[in-house]
């Protein structure tokens, strides 16, 4: 089943191709990029249609998007939250910090492993995986929640972040 | 301009700091649009360069003595000359801002509040060796900065400091923000650049995949930290010379240094290289240990260059012995004490922490980010994490520290990237300095446990 991408997003991607004058090829992680915006993770046909638009095979843009901790294949909740567990963070209390975001939304990590990082609540609101190092140690711990930053959360100020996205 | 410049309330920059690229950083009323980075003098240096010879600037960044900020420390102008002399082919530039070593975390200042200082740099680098097309390579993790970025070059465009004949000189250059996608390993430059191509960011051996020579699209290319190309207009505003006179000999100018960990005040400082010592980091800068804590062990350079313990001794070669809290800021003291300045990102750890816990958070934090393509790094990694795991948890025995110790050695020296010595440095280093600690936390009781003796047998036939 062929991606029906909509005209305002084709128009995007094709505007992103003209960075790479030398390579199309170079589009692969900006166009996967706006394709996990789109649709949140990137599916198959996902795949399937940037190799097609790139001239590429597909294993070609599979094989990008597996290698790449930022591209997911499957579906996240709809507030995707990343903990940021490297040294400085840990230090902080970024493995409370998760416990204690894990607690408040209801999100079971037990099954998480390499392959399969990602944890979702059982209502779908929010799905949580762990990140490495979010280049703001200083301030830990940090998450990300979507695309906004918090630093220093405490982890008693879970329950409290999780309200600003409802 | 320097004189009315006040800063935002608690984000006042310490005595101690000597600001050069961290100027507009937290400065009130400053923001990342080109007016106002136009009003403050921003934009004077790139006219100043246009009319210069290209080896002009390359001399003058080479009399500079700046040493990249990315990590290796090596001497940007010299670099730079690396070109081949006899080069036909177009030349790119690649700005890294994939800023992922662990501790560290100055380049987001930049690119968040100050872009146009960096593609000021930007444009004069690329200017002085001829690049006609560059890229910034942003980490996924920055979104909020790319989106800073792309309004910036575009407002660089529209007022002819990018694009086609840039100020009517002639020189047409573009630059556009490329996004990673969470991987550690895009920050080794020839990673960088595959992951650039669109494919999987194995990085390149070299020789030959110098990128000087062999790079983006197998034609030469120049890799920069983000904090480096910024000094490049810093060092035309002053000249090299003078830009020389900061910081040590061979150790020059100013680097922003990143601390985080067990001190009072943790935050980003940006001070003269060599001017100030690990004690007045930790007591001037960031207000000193938490109270009643004792300082155990520090990581000077990002995660990957080795700890030091807090009473050791380092002898140097010159005949001085320095203390820990003597150490000099800079390359070469760091080096000589058997470590490295690294990234700039200095982790604090006091008489609270685990060595055996810490070296395990780093040891899955290599275990994660290897590429994969060299068999020591990819299993070595793994095992590391693994012995470690088992120390933590309590269920190794005694000579599994040396065991740690042997897999560690067997990855240094024997990768394709230099990611084989970041992951195995931490693990040498640890259990070097620490291998009592670690040792503390097996099961002597272990290493009597009792073994079929066909197991040992066929064990002893794999050897
Ligand atoms: C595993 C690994 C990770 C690296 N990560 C970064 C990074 O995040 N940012 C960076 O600027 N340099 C990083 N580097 C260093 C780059 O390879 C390269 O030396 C640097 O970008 C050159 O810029 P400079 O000369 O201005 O320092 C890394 C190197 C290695 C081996
Ligand atoms: S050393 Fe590690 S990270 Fe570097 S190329 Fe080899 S496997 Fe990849
Ligand atoms: S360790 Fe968490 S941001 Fe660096």
């Amino acid at each position: 089943m062929a991606l029906e991408v909509p005209a305002a997003l084709e128009a995007k991607i094709d505007e992103v191709i003209t960075h790479y004058p030398v390579s199309k090829r170079s589009a692969v992680l900006p166009l996967l990029h706006l394709m996990q915006h789109e649709y949140r993770y990137i599916t198959d046909d996902a795949v399937n249609w940037v190799a097609a638009k790139l001239g590429l095979q597909p294993i070609q843009v599979l094989e990008v998007v597996t290698f790449y901790p930022g591209f997911r294949q499957s579906a996240p909740g709809k507030f995707h939250i990343r903990v940021c567990r490297t040294l400085s963070c840990a230090m902080a209390g970024s493995y409370e910090l998760m416990e204690s975001l894990c607690k408040a939304a209801d999100i079971d990590r037990s099954h998480v492993d390499h392959h399969h990082p990602i944890a979702v609540s059982a209502d779908g609101k929010y799905s949580i995986e762990f990140a490495e190092c979010l280049a703001s140690c200083g301030f830990g711990p940090v998450c990300m929640v979507e695309d906004d930053f918090h630093e220093s959360v405490k982890p008693e100020a879970a329950a409290e972040l999780l309200k600003q996205y409802q | 301009m320097s004189a009315a410049i006040t800063y935002k309330a608690g984000k006042q920059p310490h005595p101690r700091e000597h600001r050069l690229i961290f100027r507009n950083i937290d400065r009130e009323g400053f923001n990342p649009s080109i007016e106002c980075f136009v009003a403050n003098g921003g934009y004077e240096m790139l006219k100043k360069a246009v009319g210069m010879e290209r080896q002009a600037i390359i001399d003058e960044v080479k009399k500079s003595g700046l040493r990249g900020r990315g990590g290796a420390g090596f001497p940007t102008g010299v670099k730079w000359g690396f070109i081949p002399p006899t080069n036909t082919k177009p030349v790119y530039l690649i700005c890294n801002a994939d800023e992922s070593e662990p501790g560290t975390f100055k380049d987001r200042y930049i690119l968040h509040q100050d872009p146009h200082q960096l593609i000021e740099g930007m444009v004069i680098a690329c200017f002085a060796v001829k690049a006609t097309l560059a890229y910034i390579y942003v980490r996924e993790e920055f979104p909020e900065a790319a989106i800073i970025l792309e309004k910036a070059l575009a407002e660089a465009r529209a007022n002819n400091f990018l694009g086609k004949n840039i100020l009517g000189t002639g020189y047409d250059l573009d630059i556009f923000v490329h996004r990673g996608a969470g991987a550690y390993i895009c920050g080794e430059e020839t990673g960088l650049i595959e992951s650039l191509e669109g494919k999987r960011p194995y990085p390149r051996i070299k020789p030959p995949y110098f990128p000087a020579a062999l790079g983006l699209y197998m034609c030469p290319t120049i890799v920069n930290n983000v904090e480096s190309l910024c000094h490049v207009k810093h060092i035309l505003e002053m000249g090299g010379e003078e830009y020389a006179k900061l910081g040590t000999p061979n150790n020059t100018g100013t680097r922003i240094l990143c601390v985080s960990g067990d001190v009072q005040k943790p935050g980003y400082f940006e001070v003269q290289v060599g001017k100030v010592t690990m004690g007045e980091v930790i007591n001037d800068l960031c207000g000193g240990l938490k109270p009643g804590r004792k300082l155990k062990a520090i990581i000077p350079g990002g995660s990957s260059a080795k700890v030091l313990r807090a009473d050791e001794v380092f002898k140097l070669r010159d005949g001085r012995e320095l203390g820990i809290m003597d150490i000099p800021m800079d390359f070469d003291t760091m080096a000589a004490c058997g470590s490295m300045a690294g990234s700039g990102g200095v982790i604090i750890m006091d008489d609270s922490r685990s060595m055996t816990w810490v070296i395990n958070n780093l040891n899955n934090f290599y275990a994660h980010e290897s590429c994969g393509q060299c068999t020591p790094c990819r299993e070595g990694s793994l095992w590391m994490k693994k012995i470690s795991d088992r120390i933590v948890a309590g269920e190794a025995s005694p000579s599994d520290v040396a065991e740690l110790e042997r897999v560690a050695n067997n990855i240094e020296g024997k990768t394709i990237c230099a990611f084989g010595e970041a992951c195995s440095w931490p693990t040498q280093s640890f259990v070097k300095k620490f291998r009592e600690e670690m040792i503390g936390d097996t099961k002597p009781d272990l290493e009597q446990a009792v073994v079929n003796p066909e197991t040992m047998l066929a064990a002893a036939g794999l050897r």
